[in-house]
């Protein structure tokens, strides 16, 4: 277990009535890119969403590199209404907020943008390395941490330098192309050091050459920081092109898992999702 | 490199400046203290608007800065009020104050510096304890919830039953008091300069981050409780303290003056300065209180009526200022300032562009 950096543990994500996710195991070993695929409403989003603490799920556990991080089980009402399986499999609660998660080394971006609207790029990036600080607020009020700050400030300024944001750093971030403020969301998010990075949708509204940059993009940021990559995405070209393997959600169940070429021959798959698509 | 050097000596000759402009400010008013007579009203408005600039500044870092819509100002400066008040009357006249209490249960006095930061301090303790339940809720919610404890300590304060230490409904009065307008200056600047510097830190960075975004502060590592609970409290320290300072201003107090209104004045030298601003916020804080207090006095002044109709009578100022207040909303939406700062170099540029314009126009003729 300890080679796995990521592993979901039985998730079901069940809201009032519904189930969003059901049932959802899967592993994700270091160094790899994994993209986790589904038709619209599959609970790609959501299953992120608890990862990252946003959500407690109803039922199930999440191990970060062997160290359990989110642990569930229904209570209450729900214990009555439950509809997952699994009932009794978990006895503990674990439920951290996402700043405690991204503390931990998971970072992640968001599906819709969601940058600090009236801040420059730089300050963006900075602000994300707040979490790092060593300073409490009288000390960072009266700038008795200059050290620090000036240390965070030149990390910042590397960081846009790898990431070739270092030209427009000084311009409010909603002045930014879309594709570049995409590129200065998964910028914000390196900056918390992570060691898991988790994309959602990172290439939605892009152009195909976009797109294709975007894959040699990932590519080198994974090798430069050491990461892992686990991401969701509809662009089939890229999820092809890029994962080493594919989780593949409909209706909050898992239907397959393998290589690209795997799914790409999977008869369940291409019924549920692909082959939507091509008619 | 060079242009961030150069940057970098240009923001330093600024800053430079704009202290040498803020010395020759207290200069200003030690000057006018030695030549205008005391009981001018000129000192009634820098004093009032000194003490209102650094609430209204407190209030900004909350809801500007922060973005949580708190209203529970009055009720946090109340408290700071009556924190001073209570500990720095004479052990004399106590007997006098607390006539109806057999001179009150608190028989010792604080310093008057100590009286000061300690009302800051209960503000800011009492302001801790409300934020825990209360900071989970969103705007309006928030507005209200804060707003009903600022008249819920009102109400605590003039009840009989604690009249033993905060006198009940009866004033406060006979405590240590400065008529120095710059001791009100000196006091509210070194406030205010401190918020400044929590803003450009990294903490008033997270603020600035919560306030845009609260799912992605989270998603970056910004613990939202902590945070929030951090900028409630300072603001409710400074909050506190500039109650204490209007204390020493009216010489008296009295909970029943701690009213919502007061809170919506604040408020509204707020939205006027411009939300997210701290010099709007004290530009219009001085503004606010000049045409208050002083400005439009005249139009209460019956004798001054040339009309045949009785326009100018007690009370028409207010509908006058009503209608400022509106006019200056309707056509600065985002306040005078808006969410910039006053300072030297956007001075300097906006000469620029006028000169530029300027120019043009010549060549036009």
């Amino acid at each position: 277990m300890a080679e796995h950096v990521l592993e979901m543990k039985n998730i079901t994500m069940q809201f009032g009535g519904v189930v969003a996710v059901n049932d959802l195991s899967l592993e994700v070993n270091k160094g790899e890119i994994i993209s986790l695929i589904g038709p619209n409403g599959a609970g790609k989003t959501t299953a992120f969403n608890v990862i990252t603490g946003v959500y407690a799920p109803t039922n199930g556990a999440v191990y970060f590199n062997g160290k359990e991080i989110v642990e569930n089980y229904p209570s209450g009402k729900m214990k009555k209404n439950y509809a997952g399986t699994n009932m009794g499999a978990f006895t503990k609660r674990i439920e951290p907020t996402p700043d405690i998660i991204t503390k931990l080394g998971i970072a992640r971006t968001f599906q819709n943008i969601r940058l600090w609207k009236s801040q420059t790029v730089f300050t963006n990036v900075l602000i994300a390395k707040h979490m790092t600080r060593t300073s409490n607020i009288f000390t960072a009020t009266f700038r008795l941490n200059y050290k620090e700050e000036r240390k965070q400030r030149e990390e910042t300024e590397e960081l846009l330098k790898i990431l070739g944001l270092d030209q427009v750093k000084d311009e409010l971030c909603t002045s930014l192309p879309y594709g570049l403020q995409r590129r200065l969301e998964i910028a914000r998010a390196l900056a918390t050091n992570p060691s898991l990075l988790l994309l959602d949708e990172p290439a939605a509204g892009m152009n195909p050459q976009e797109t294709a940059d975007l894959t040699d993009f990932i590519h080198r940021i994974r090798d430069e920081f050491h990461l892992t990559v686990f991401m969701i995405e509809h662009h089939m070209d890229l999820v092809m092109d890029i994962s080493d393997r594919i989780y593949v959600l409909n209706f909050g169940a898992l239907i397959a898992h393998g290589t690209p070429e795997e799914i790409q021959n999977n008869p369940e798959v291409i019924s549920a999702y692909l082959g939507e698509s091509e008619d | 490199m060079e242009n961030n050097k150069l940057i970098a000596l240009k923001t330093k000759k600024y800053s430079v400046i704009s202290l040498v402009l803020l010395v020759a400010l207290f200069a200003l008013v030690l000057v006018l203290e030695a030549i205008v007579p005391p009981t001018h009203i000129l000192f009634t408005v820098l004093k009032k608007g000194a003490i209102y600039a650094l609430v209204a500044v407190s209030m900004n870092l909350l809801n500007g800065f922060t973005g949580l819509f708190s209203l529970g100002q009055a009720g946090f400066m109340l408290l700071g009020a009556y924190t001073y008040a209570i500990f720095t009357i004479p052990l004399a006249a106590r007997d006098q104050v607390y006539q109806y209490f057999n001179g009150g249960a608190i028989q010792f006095t604080l310093p008057v510096f100590v009286a000061l930061i300690l009302a800051g301090l209960v503000a800011a303790f009492f302001a801790y304890l409300i934020g825990l339940p209360v900071l989970h809720l969103k705007s309006d919610y928030l507005a209200i919830a804060t707003l009903g404890f600022a008249e819920i300590i009102r109400a605590i304060f003039q009840w009989d039953k604690l009249g033993v230490i905060t006198n009940g409904s009866n004033l406060l009065r006979k405590y240590p008091v400065f008529h120095s307008t710059l001791f009100y200056f000196a006091v509210s600047g070194i406030c205010i300069a401190v918020i400044l510097l929590l803003i450009n830190s990294t903490y008033g960075r997270a603020f600035k981050a919560i306030r845009d975004d609260e799912v992605a502060a989270e998603a970056m590592g910004i613990n939202l409780a902590k945070h929030k609970q951090l900028s409630f409290t300072i603001s409710s320290f400074f909050a506190g303290i500039s109650g204490a300072l209007l204390a020493m201003f009216q010489t008296t107090i009295q909970a029943s003056q701690f009213k919502s209104a007061m809170t919506y004045e604040i408020l509204l030298i707020v939205v006027i300065g411009g939300i997210g601003s701290v010099t709007g916020s004290c530009l219009a804080s001085f503004l606010f209180i000049a045409c208050s207090e002083w400005w439009l006095r005249f139009l209460d002044n019956a004798n001054l009526n040339i009309t045949p109709i009785q326009i100018l009578r007690p009370g028409f100022r207010k509908v006058v200022f009503s209608v400022v207040i509106m006019l200056i909303v309707l056509f600065y939406q985002k306040g005078i300032m808006g969410e910039h700062e006053f300072s030297i170099a956007g001075i300097l540029k906006r000469l620029k562009t006028l000169r530029i314009m300027w120019k043009r126009y010549k060549r036009m003729r």
